[in-house]
C-alpha cells in the first residue's frame, strides 16, 4: 500500500527482495479451499547427471513460461581490484558464442515474440526468457549454448564496458541517494564482501580486463553452479527431457570453494556524511542483524521481518503513521531487511525529513522507534495485522510466474532449499511479541550501527535554460 | 485466464514463424452502465482467489487549468480522510484485510487500485471502504497541508535528477501553451497557491460516475461484479463526464534546449507530440517504431548508440497515446564528452529511418516478435486489467485483443514508411539536454 503518485520522488520504498511472501497453504484454507488445483500444482525437483540443478512449476492459467538460469556467482563472490567482473560478464554473456554471434541471441528470442534480460545481484547472476509455452526449447538451447560457449572478443568487451560505465553513472553516480547507499554499504561492511556495490567501483571498472573474465566465466560459469528454474504452462517431464537434451552434454567442472569472509565484529556506532549537488537530505541507519543463512535461532529472521512491517512498508505502518503523517518529520520512509541473503546483512531504516527538517531530527526519531521497539512489546493486534498482509500478498504473488521462479531461483541461488517458500508462512504465523522485543534487543543496538547522511551541496548553474537555438547548432 | 474465463470464441492465427497453427484466446471483456452511468468493464479469472479493481476518473493533470499539481493532489488526497474515518483508520481497515490499495495521478487519468482476496470477509468490507474514499472524501484541512508539503519535497527531489529535469523541459517544449505541457506534481509556486477549496471544487466536478471507468478482473462472476461496480459507483453524483480537451498543436520549427546540471551524464531527450488512443496510425506507428527504438536492445537505436558504440546504457524511442495526441519520445543518456557525437547518431537514425522506412527483415522481426509475445500481454490478471482500463478509459473497441494480432500482421513496409513520412518530424523536433558542461 504505497502512495506511488507520478512524482517518484516520494522516496521509492526499498524493494524488500522477494521477502514478504512465500506461500502456505495450509494456514490460507478458508480462501484457499476454493482453489482450483491448477493454480496450486507442486514443485518438480531434479539434478542432471552433470549436477545441474533443475526446479519447475507448473501454472496453466496462460499459454507460457518463464525460463530462468541461476549461477551462483554475484559481486559477494569478488574479491578487491575486480569489482564489478560479475555484472560485466553478464553484459558479455550477450556477446556471441562460436554458434551464434553477438546480437544473436536476443535476435532470435525476439523473433520468436520473447522477452528477455538478466541481473546481477549480491548473491547471484541469472538470466530470463519469457515465451509462448511452444518456444520453451529455443530459450534452452540458446542458455546451454552460452553456459560454455561464450567467445569473449575484446573489441566486444571494449564497447559494453563503456555501456556499463554509462549504467553506472547513470545508476550511482548521478543519483545522489545510490550514491549514499554505496558509501553506506562501503562504512557498514569492513571486511564483508559486501562491502562492494554489485555494479563495481568505477575505478576497477576502469582497468577491467577481457582476461579478468575470462577467468571469471571459467570458474563459475558450469552445469554443477547453475540452478535452471521454468514455471508456466509446461508438463514437468518434458521440460526435464529438453533439460536433459540441452544442458546435459555439458561436462561439470570444479569450482573454487569460497572464503568465509565473515564481517568482523563492529565495536560502536559509525558515521559517515556524503556531500554531493542534491536538494533533499537522506538518512540511512543499518544494523547488523542475522538472515536464515546465519541464524543460530530459527526464528530470529522471521521475528526481523515481522518488526520491520511493524515499523514501515504500509499506511498503518507505526513509520508512516507517526513519523510522516501525525508529526510530521519524514516525507517517506523505508525499511529493508533480506533474509534470504548468502551472509549476513543488514536491518536498513531509511528516510527523507519533512520540509523545514533536518536529517538529524529524523535520526533522533527513528531511535525512538527503535527504543520503543527494544523496551516494549507490540500489541498483538499489529503484529496481526502485518501478519495479514503478509499472508494475502503470499495468494497476490501467484499471479505472476516470474515472481514465482525468482523465489525459487533466489532460495535454490544463495544455498537454501526452494521448500523454505512453503515454511514461510508457517514461521510467521509462530512469531510472538516477546520474540520482537527478543530480537529488537538483541540486534538493533548502537554498536552494530552505521548511519549514513546525505549532505546536500548546491546545485550551481541549474536556472540557467536557454531555448530557441537552431537545432543544428549542436552538431 | 485463459483456460476457464474465455469464452467460446478462439481467435486462430496462423503462425508464420516455427510452429503450427496456434489457437490462442484473449478473454471476452463484459462491458455495462451502472445506473448512474459509470462505465463497467469485467472479465473474470477464477483460477486464483484474487479481485482486482481499477477506478479511473477523467480527472488527470490536464484538468488542472492554471492551478498545477491540483489533479495530483485531490488523487492523493481521498485515502485522508472519508466519512467518518480518518487517514489512520482507513490505513489499518486496509491493512487488517491484507488489502493493496494505491493512487495515482497521470495526466488523462487519476486512477485508484485495489487488490484483495475474493473471500467475502476481505473482498466485501474492502469495497465498503473503497466506495466510502470514492464517494464521500472529506479532504481533512490538516491532511491537505501535509500533502501540500510533501509534494513540495518531490518536486525539489526533481531537482537532482537530470532525467526529471529533462522530462518536466520536453514536455514543456512539446506542448507549448496545451494543458499536456505541464507536469502532474505541478510546481513550486502552483502548489503552494493550492487552496483546500480548489480540491474540494475538483473533487466535486470530477470525481463523478459519468466520468468514471471502473475495471474489474477476478474470481467473482458477472453478478457479484455488477453488485461491486453498483457499490463503488452508486455512492457517487452522476454529474457530467469531463470536457473535451484542447487539441494539440505541433511545433512547425526545431527547438533546442539546454540545461545545465552538475551531473556526470548528459541525459537528452528528442520528440514532438505523437499519436492519440484509437488513432488511424496507431498499428503502423507502433510496428515502426518497434523496429526504431522500441524493442529493447534488438532495435535500430539501442543497435546504433549501444551496441555499435558503447555510448549509452538505454537508447530508445516510444510513442506514448493519450487521449490527446500524447509525446513521441527518443532518449539517451552519455557521459558529458560524448553529447554531441551521441545526439548526432540519434538524429541520423531517426532520419534515415523516417527517409528509408524499415527493411522487409526488419519488419518481419518485429511482427513475430509482437504477435508471438500476444499471449505474455495478458499472462496475468494485474497485466489484463491494465489492458481492460485502458481499452474502457479511452474508448476503444472491446475486441480490442482479439484483433490485436491482425492488426500487427497486416501492417505492410508501405504503410510504416507513409505513417512516419506523414506524422515524424525530425527537422521540427523539440531537443533537450541535460547535464555537466563538456
Amino acid at each position: 500500500m504505497s502512495r506511488n503518485q507520478e512524482n517518484m520522488y516520494f522516496m521509492r520504498k526499498f524493494i524488500r527482495k522477494y521477502a514478504l511472501v512465500r506461500l502456505t497453504l495450509t494456514l490460507l484454507a478458508p480462501t484457499l479451499l476454493l482453489l482450483t488445483s491448477t493454480a496450486f500444482a507442486e514443485v518438480h525437483e531434479f539434478k542432471l547427471d552433470n549436477g545441474m540443478k533443475v526446479v519447475i512449476k507448473q501454472d496453466h492459467r496462460a499459454p507460457v513460461v518463464v525460463s530462468q538460469v541461476w549461477y551462483k556467482v554475484g559481486s559477494s563472490y569478488e574479491h578487491s581490484g575486480i569489482t564489478g567482473v560479475s555484472h560485466v560478464l553478464e553484459h558479455m554473456m550477450f556477446k556471441g558464442t562460436k554458434k551464434f554471434p553477438a546480437g544473436e541471441f536476443s535476435r532470435i528470442i525476439s523473433e520468436n515474440g520473447g522477452r528477455e534480460n538478466a541481473f546481477t545481484g549480491q548473491d547471484y547472476t541469472a538470466y530470463f526468457q519469457q515465451l509462448e509455452k511452444n518456444r520453451l526449447p529455443i530459450a534452452m538451447e540458446l542458455e546451454a549454448d552460452r553456459m560454455r560457449g561464450l567467445l569473449l572478443q575484446p573489441e566486444e568487451f571494449a564497447k559494453e564496458v563503456k555501456v556499463v560505465m554509462e549504467e553506472r553513472r547513470m545508476r550511482t553516480d548521478d543519483k545522489p541517494r545510490a550514491l549514499t547507499y554505496e558509501h553506506f554499504n562501503a562504512t557498514a561492511f569492513v571486511n564483508s564482501p559486501y562491502h562492494n556495490p554489485i555494479i563495481g567501483w568505477m575505478e576497477d571498472l576502469k582497468s577491467l580486463q577481457i582476461e579478468d573474465l575470462r577467468t571469471w566465466y571459467d570458474a563459475w560459469y558450469s552445469p554443477n553452479n547453475a540452478t535452471l528454474v521454468v514455471v508456466g504452462d509446461v508438463d514437468p517431464q518434458a521440460v526435464l527431457d529438453l533439460a536433459k537434451k540441452y544442458f546435459g552434454p555439458i561436462k561439470s567442472r570444479p569450482v573454487p570453494t569460497l572464503k568465509p569472509q565473515r564481517e568482523i565484529r563492529q565495536h560502536g556506532v559509525r558515521r559517515v556524511t556524503v556531500k554531493v549537488p542534491a536538494k533533499l537530505p537522506y538518512i540511512l541507519m543499518g544494523y547488523k542483524v542475522p538472515v536464515i543463512n546465519t541464524t543460530k535461532e530459527q526464528w530470529e529472521p522471521y521475528a526481523l521481518e515481522l518488526l520491520a512491517g511493524v515499523l514501515d512498508g504500509s499506511n498503518s505502518a507505526r513509520f508512516e503513521k507517526i513519523l510522516i503523517r501525525e508529526k510530521q518529520i519524514a516525507t517517506s520512509t523505508s525499511i529493508s531487511y533480506d533474509p534470504y541473503s548468502r551472509i549476513q546483512d543488514m536491518f536498513v531504516i531509511a528516510g527523507t525529513p519533512a520540509q523545514g527538517v533536518n536529517a538529524e531530527k529524523l535520526e533522533k526519531a527513528f531511535l525512538k522507534h527503535v527504543n520503543d521497539a527494544r523496551t516494549n512489546l507490540v500489541p498483538l493486534e499489529e503484529l496481526d495485522r502485518v501478519r495479514a498482509q503478509l499472508k494475502a500478498s503470499k495468494v497476490f504473488e501467484l499471479d505472476s510466474i516470474f515472481y514465482q521462479a525468482m523465489q525459487i531461483g533466489t532460495l535454490e541461488t544463495v544455498g537454501l532449499r526452494w521448500k523454505l517458500m512453503d515454511e514461510y508462512l508457517d514461521q510467521i504465523e509462530k512469531i510472538t511479541p516477546q520474540q520482537l522485543l527478543t530480537v529488537a534487543k538483541k540486534y538493533l543496538h548502537n554498536d552494530s550501527l552505521t548511519i549514513t547522511i546525505l549532505d546536500p551541496l548546491p546545485l550551481n548553474n541549474i536556472a540557467q535554460a536557454h531555448t530557441g537555438e537552431s537545432s543544428n547548432n549542436v552538431q | 485466464m485463459f483456460n476457464k474465463s474465455v469464452a467460446n470464441k478462439c481467435l486462430v492465427f496462423i503462425s508464420l514463424i516455427l510452429l503450427t497453427n496456434i489457437c490462442l484466446a484473449s478473454p471476452t471483456i463484459q462491458h455495462w452502465t451502472t445506473d448512474n452511468g459509470a462505465r463497467v468493464y469485467f472479465v473474470p479469472a477464477t483460477e486464483l482467489p484474487i479481485v482486482d479493481v481499477q477506478i479511473i476518473f477523467d480527472a488527470g493533470a490536464a484538468r488542472d487549468g492554471d492551478k498545477s499539481g491540483l489533479a495530483l493532489l485531490t488523487n492523493a488526497m481521498l485515502p485522508e480522510g472519508a466519512g467518518d474515518m480518518d487517514a489512520n483508520t482507513i490505513a489499518e481497515r486496509f491493512d487488517n484485510l491484507g488489502v493493496q490499495f494505491t493512487n495515482s495521478a497521470r495526466r488523462d487519468m487519476s486512477v485508484y487500485k485495489i487488490r484483495s482476496l475474493s473471500g467475502p470477509e476481505q473482498l466485501n468490507p474492502a469495497m465498503e471502504i473503497l466506495a466510502t474514499i470514492l464517494a464521500s472524501a472529506t479532504i481533512p484541512e490538516n491532511a491537505f497541508k501535509r500533502e501540500k508539503n510533501r509534494l513540495l519535497i518531490g518536486i525539489e527531489g526533481q531537482k537532482q535528477s537530470p532525467g526529471a529535469i529533462a522530462g518536466k523541459a520536453f514536455y514543456k517544449a512539446v506542448y507549448g501553451s496545451h494543458p499536456y505541457s505541464n507536469m502532474p506534481s505541478g510546481n513550486e509556486k502552483s502548489v503552494k497557491a493550492l487552496k483546500r477549496k480548489d480540491l474540494v471544487d475538483f473533487y466535486n466536478q470530477y470525481y463523478v460516475a459519468k466520468n468514471a471507468v471502473i475495471s474489474i478482473v477476478g474470481d467473482l462472476d458477472r453478478n457479484k461484479a455488477a453488485a461491486l461496480a453498483e457499490l463503488l459507483a452508486g455512492k457517487l453524483k452522476s454529474g457530467e463526464h469531463a470536457a473535451k480537451l484542447p487539441d494539440v498543436t505541433n511545433p512547425t520549427k526545431a527547438n533546442l534546449t539546454r540545461i545545465n546540471h552538475p551531473s556526470t551524464q548528459t541525459h537528452v531527450l528528442v520528440g514532438q507530440p505523437g499519436i492519440k488512443r484509437g488513432d488511424a496510425d496507431y498499428f503502423t506507428l507502433y510496428v515502426g517504431n518497434h523496429i526504431l527504438g522500441g524493442n529493447g536492445l534488438v532495435s535500430r537505436l539501442s543497435n546504433e548508440i549501444r551496441e555499435k558504440r558503447g555510448l549509452s546504457y538505454s537508447a530508445y524511442s516510444y510513442f506514448s497515446p493519450m487521449r490527446k495526441p500524447g509525446p513521441f519520445q527518443i532518449g539517451l543518456q552519455t557521459k558529458n564528452d560524448k553529447t554531441d557525437e551521441a545526439l548526432k547518431v540519434l538524429r541520423n537514425t531517426v532520419t534515415d529511418f523516417v527517409d528509408k522506412g524499415p527493411t522487409k527483415k526488419e519488419l518481419d522481426a518485429s511482427k513475430k516478435n509482437i504477435t508471438g509475445g500476444f499471449a505474455l500481454r495478458i499472462s496475468s490478471n494485474k497485466k489484463l486489467l491494465e489492458y481492460i482500463a485502458m481499452i474502457g478509459f479511452y474508448d476503444l473497441p472491446l475486441d480490442y485483443l482479439d484483433n490485436f494480432n491482425n492488426n500487427i500482421q497486416s501492417i505492410t513496409l508501405e504503410q510504416i514508411k507513409d505513417a512516419f513520412k506523414r506524422r515524424v518530424h525530425p527537422d521540427k523536433m523539440v531537443t533537450i539536454i541535460v547535464g555537466g558542461a563538456t
